[in-house]
């Protein structure tokens, strides 16, 4: 691996040596395990091993589930009550996963906000960052099908309400979406399809991950000076860095501990805080629930493509320029792909040569804004879709589009930033001090 | 700014978390003091036995539960009834067997019976499907705090029919002041002294409506305690562990950080 100059593994025994040379796989782990980390990495770099260890519960627990689910109309509720009751450690297994999976969005939308702030996402590491969006993008599908494999009311009608979205797309939309079912509308062939690839998905995540692991490996971390580490020879980028093992192995377990003990209480105490009620009523065709509401992780993006009713003005326009192809329901579709689709170009969107938030005095409020657009969006996905719940969501929309495609584009040309320090030596010194392996001074 | 922002975040998405459960106009709840609620809540037996003992004689004549397993009346935890009575109780139903081709009276291993009346909804998960009260303001801090969920939900309706009645589509609807939209098709199933206790307790109709939906509650959730008791162990041990990783790590450290500055 390129990158940052360290040592690399030498073969010491004679068997070490007869393996590197038909396979270096140590040599592989020792340089993923031993990479020079920025030493500055503060609390908001622990999530990526927050989501590792969170893939890894999903697929243990996973499968275990699997072994016991039965993926049919008639069935499928039945077996979950019958995991729940009768299998060994059942409800645990998937307490755990269902609430493995609140964590695991939980988690990752730090990630990425950690991402958007620290600048994380600007070159070179634009390919990590898309190839985290990637991830992101295949949660959502995993996610999504597997809400809806319980088979209670809410899996049921949020799968009707969300492959209708593929409805939507003009001309084409109704036999895709048939085609996406495996019929007509929500039934057994969707089940057992989403079953499928529910347990498929989380192993194209994994070498996903790999491959995110693999760039950012390859261009160094990211840090909160957005300061690159200095790498014309070893020693300098030593004054910078630390190896990942044991130094932020240790600290990451430490911030895993703090964060599974909360998880496990919520798993132990209140598992159910988070999912619907609905769920628990077996899936009824004829009934349709009063508010059909996604799992939280969704309600942002489900406000946002609730906000574009008929009556919005850019809705209008959309529809008379394009002779009605694109209507109210499209136009919504349409903004929900693209509040994701402008993450994935951020690394282009953003022209300002700093990196770090930390360094950017208007940014940073048009973060903070961003952030707190977020949640409100949030909040509002989960109401009903009536005034004054659809006003805000479509402000809340507005801005989500304004902060990517308006106000990282004029920021990078009308902000003076201040002045990040030269070197991630000096920024960690400036917080802890010279180590004191050398003299005080 | 991160840091608080991100503090901000976890106190929204704890909040919204119970917003996105926000559905249904429901009507008025009382909050019930259950024995079960709480990190450290227990089933109380005794009452689950009253409960079961309403379920039998009043609600079981519409509705069923056919996804509890009639075995689990005798597990720890639950109604813990001894073997032989939970023997007794299941032959008091009849199942259809596949093998006789003919009903027989059930065994422990089999389920119970689902609803006679097909209008009637199974009752198995009642006390989880109708956790939907999520005030105040949809904030779902009742649920965290008091507990205030499925069971208070069966207990406001079992005690809120306010005696008026009216016909509508052919179907008769009772007015109660906890069912969303204030008119429910279910008769008044309770009116107090319907069923009478062996422990002597009081038989009031708040005292069977507690019982009863204490009950469902257990029928609903029956491994809640062997889960609380697993979340107690996993923060206890979690907890320790954080400790011993906490002071590794300052260990770990303390000779690259060097002495603080400020």
């Amino acid at each position: 691996m390129s990158g940052i100059p360290h040592d690399h593994y030498e073969p010491k025994s004679g068997g070490a040596k007869w393996l590197h040379r038909r396979l270096p796989i140590a040599s592989l782990l020792y340089d993923t395990i031993t990479i020079p980390t920025p030493k500055n990495l503060n609390w908001m770099w622990i999530w990526g091993i927050v989501l590792t260890f969170c893939l890894a519960l999903q697929i243990v627990t996973g499968i275990v589930l699997a072994m016991h689910y039965t993926p049919h109309v008639d069935m499928a509720f039945a077996s979950i009550e019958h995991i729940m009751r009768n299998v060994n450690g059942g409800h645990m297994l998937r307490y755990l996963h269902m609430n493995g999976a609140s964590l695991f969005f939980f988690a990752v939308y730090l990630h990425i906000f950690r991402g958007l702030y620290y600048g994380s996402y600007k070159a070179p590491r634009e390919v990590t960052w898309i190839i985290g969006m990637l991830i992101y993008l295949l949660m959502m599908g995993t996610a999504f099908m597997g809400y809806v494999l319980p088979w209670g009311q809410m899996s049921f009608w949020g799968a009707t309400v969300i492959t209708g979205l593929f409805g939507a797309i003009p001309f084409i939309g109704e036999p895709i979406q048939t085609w996406l079912l495996g019929g007509p509308a929500v039934g057994n062939a969707t089940l057992n399809r989403f079953f499928s690839l529910h347990y498929l998905l989380p192993f194209v995540i994994a070498a996903l991950v790999a491959i995110h692991i693999w760039a950012f490996h390859t261009t160094g971390n990211n840090n909160p000076t957005g300061v690159e580490v200095r790498r014309d020879s070893k020693a300098e980028a030593k004054k910078d860095t630390v190896p990942f093992w044991p130094y932020f192995v240790i600290k990451d377990l430490f911030a895993l501990g703090v964060i599974l003990a909360v998880f496990f209480a919520i798993v132990g105490f209140m598992p159910n805080y988070l999912g619907h009620p609905d769920n628990y009523i077996e899936a009824d065709p004829l009934v349709t629930p009063a508010h059909i509401v996604p799992e939280w992780y969704f309600l942002p993006f489900y406000a946002i493509l609730r906000a574009f009713t008929s009556d919005v003005w850019v809705v209008m326009f959309a529809s008379w320029i394009t002779g009605g192809i694109i209507d109210a329901k499209f136009f919504g579709v349409l903004a929900m792909f693209g509040a994701i689709a402008v993450m994935f170009v951020a690394p282009w969107l953003d022209t300002s040569g700093v990196r770090s938030g930390r360094y950017r005095p208007m940014f940073k409020w048009w973060f903070a804004l961003l952030v707190i657009d977020f949640i409100v969006l949030m909040w509002a996905g989960a109401m009903p879709a009536e005034p004054p719940y659809s006003t805000i969501s479509l402000i809340g929309s507005a801005y989500w589009f304004a902060y990517f495609l308006v106000i990282l584009p004029l920021l990078g040309v009308i902000e003076k930033p201040t002045s990040a320090p030269a070197t991630i030596e000096d920024d960690f010194e400036s917080h802890y001090g010279k180590a004191s392996g050398t003299p005080a001074e | 700014m991160l840091k608080k922002l991100s503090l901000a975040a976890v106190a929204a998405l704890t909040l919204s978390g119970g917003a996105a459960v926000a559905a249904g106009g429901a009507g008025h709840i009382d909050d019930v003091a259950f024995s079960f609620e709480g990190p450290f809540g227990t089933f109380d037996q005794n009452q689950l036995q009253r409960g079961l003992k309403v379920y039998t004689q009043v609600c079981s004549s519409c509705h069923g539960m056919k996804y509890v397993p009639l075995r689990t009346l005798g597990d720890e935890g639950g109604p813990h009834l001894p073997t032989d009575q939970v023997r007794a109780y299941a032959e008091n139903f009849e199942v259809f067997d596949e093998d006789l081709g003919d009903y027989r009276p059930a065994k422990p291993t089999d389920h119970f019976p689902e609803s006679m009346d097909p209008n009637a909804p199974d009752l198995s998960l009642m006390a989880k499907a109708r956790a939907g009260f999520h005030g105040p303001y949809g904030t779902g801090l009742s649920q965290l705090f008091k507990g205030m969920g499925g069971p208070e939900y069966i207990t406001a309706l079992l005690t809120g029919y306010t005696g008026e009645d009216k016909m509508e589509a052919g179907t008769l609807f009772y007015e109660n002041t906890a069912f969303p939209g204030g008119w429910i098709s279910m008769a008044p199933p309770l009116y107090g002294e319907d069923v009478d206790f062996d422990d002597g307790a009081p038989n009031d109709i708040q005292s069977e409506a507690e019982d009863v939906a204490a009950f469902m509650m257990w029928a609903a959730e029956p491994k809640m305690m062997a889960r609380q008791h697993a979340g107690f162990v996993g923060v206890l041990f979690l907890s320790v562990l954080t400790v011993l990783l906490y002071l590794t790590n300052k260990r770990l450290w303390a000779p690259v950080k060097g002495k603080k500055s400020a």
